[in-house]
């Protein structure tokens, strides 16, 4: 017996679909910027020289890296609260667990591309009596974002498909509304292959991009 | 150790550096140097790798900072030693613009054009207006001989004229004092001369400078005043001719006869 596919049913779901789409997209936007942010200001803290403030960040980095995020979110969402006394929402909880997690790989992102400019950049910067605020706008941060965009690229990637561990919270991104879908209709294999399509089709045009960035970027 | 110091005691020093100690962790690198430059004066140091020389004239512009001892450029002085605060980020940074360096490598910054590297430092550090430094810039290139580069960027250039755009992005920022670093040692040996030219062309116009240099030849014939250091340690000093050509100590006779077996 083969399987008759038949994807029209999914039309009178287009709503909840749209909705999923949204939270996924809207979900990785708000928490990449988030993550990016504060991935910056530890990657910046990091360069200090004082081990009181390079420790603990090195420690928050690894444990983030070093746990899912799977386990986080649940984690933030079941236990955080019991330890800090405020419940959050499922919403709450899934954006600091995705902007901490994406936090501590950006932080690695951004803080190489610093430590990669040549020290010679430094010293010439210096030697021209430039502070170091001024040094770092004009001389460091110029030549290490352009380092960094292709990593940082890959890392927004890698968040938008760990949106779809919000379902887990019954957050409505697209694979929740993709569940949804099923136990109304019974029919994941069109359900499940359809969420996958819409995820390639968000993702395929960034990874694209990336390699287009890494390939201009290496002339 | 030094030799009698003959230099005649100028009205005007440019350049003081008193009881000057340095050491990386637990290796000392300079043991207690003193040294001085007039107003106008060309002083070259030269001595094997590892002697401190390179070390010595970062500590000049305060790259390095001593741990100890006095360092003097023009009106500007700084002391150091276990009394002594880290100065701060600001007046390192006000020190360092009356002092020019130039490195090794060059060190342009690669994301900016010829003329942009040049008005960086006016810019951005004295706040100069983009025309009034681009004026300036232009000037710069032209006594350098760069021109035409004005809009190239630094990897479009050719080692010499990286370096000629190195000098000129230093005497923007109008300094007393000119450093160079070993400027021509990465440098094919056909474009060292255009270089040295323009070396050459700032200590006639007065420029105060300090060369750490390998062209021995060079070192003989622009500086007034050679320091040849080993181990820390200034081992001799006096008028550049008669250091190169009639060293006293036998280290500096042992240094200087690698030169002289290459050169003839």
């Amino acid at each position: 017996m083969t399987y008759e596919w038949d994807f029209s049913f999914l039309l009178q779901y287009k709503g909840l679909i749209a909705i999923g789409a949204l939270y996924t997209i809207g979900f990785t936007i708000v928490t990449a910027i988030a993550g990016f942010v504060v991935g910056g200001l530890i990657a910046v803290a990091r360069l200090a020289d004082a081990r009181v403030v390079t420790l603990p960040l090195l420690a928050f980095i690894e444990i983030f890296r070093c746990t899912p995020v799977l386990v986080q979110l649940v984690w933030i969402y079941y236990a955080l609260p019991i330890v800090i006394g405020v419940e959050l929402k499922p919403a709450t909880a899934a954006f600091i667990a995705l902007t901490l997690y994406g936090a501590s790989f950006f932080a690695e992102i951004i803080r190489g591309g610093i430590a990669s400019i040549d020290t010679g950049q430094w010293d010439a910067g210096r030697a021209l009596g430039m502070r170091r605020a001024a040094l770092m706008r004009r001389v460091v941060l110029p030549q290490a974002l352009k380092r960094m965009i292709p990593p940082l690229v890959n890392q927004v990637v890698l968040q938008l498909k760990n949106t779809s561990l919000l379902s887990v919270l019954a957050v409505p991104d697209l694979l929740y509304q993709g569940q949804l879908i099923t136990s109304a209709t019974y029919k994941p294999l069109e359900v499940y292959t359809m969420i996958a399509v819409i995820y390639f089709i968000i993702l395929f045009p960034l990874t694209t991009l990336a390699h287009g960035l890494e390939r201009r970027l290496a002339r | 150790m030094t030799t009698e110091a003959v230099r005649a005691m100028p009205e005007t020093t440019m350049i003081a550096v008193e009881h000057v100690r340095k050491s990386f962790g637990p290796v000392p690198v300079l043991k207690d140097i003193s040294l001085s430059v007039p107003k106008g004066g060309v002083l070259s140091l030269i001595g094997p790798s590892g002697s401190g020389k390179s070390t010595l004239l970062r500590c000049l512009n305060l790259l390095t900072i001593p741990c100890e001892g006095t360092i003097r450029i023009g009106s500007h002085a700084m002391r150091f030693g276990p009394d002594h605060r880290m100065p701060r980020d600001r007046d390192l940074a006000a020190f360092r613009s009356t002092v020019g360096m130039v490195f090794q490598n060059f060190n342009l910054f690669p994301h900016m054009s010829v003329v942009q590297n040049i008005m960086e430092g006016p810019v951005t550090v004295l706040g100069r207006g983009r025309d009034d430094a681009r004026d300036l810039a232009v000037r710069l290139l032209d006594k350098v001989g760069l021109r035409e580069k004005a809009d190239a960027y630094p990897d479009r250039l050719s080692g010499g004229q990286k370096q000629r755009v190195a000098i000129a992005r230093a005497l923007a920022m109008q300094p007393e004092v000119m450093l160079f670093d070993e400027a021509t040692s990465a440098l094919d040996p056909e474009l060292v001369g255009e270089v040295l030219s323009v070396v050459r062309q700032l200590a006639s116009e007065g420029m105060t400078m300090v060369l750490v240099t390998h062209e021995i030849a060079f070192a003989r014939d622009v500086a007034d005043t050679c320091v040849f250091m080993r181990d820390g340690f200034v081992v001799e000093e006096g008028p550049a001719r008669q250091i190169i050509e009639d060293p006293q100590q036998a280290a500096t006779k042992a240094f200087l006869s690698h030169f002289h077996k290459a050169a003839v």
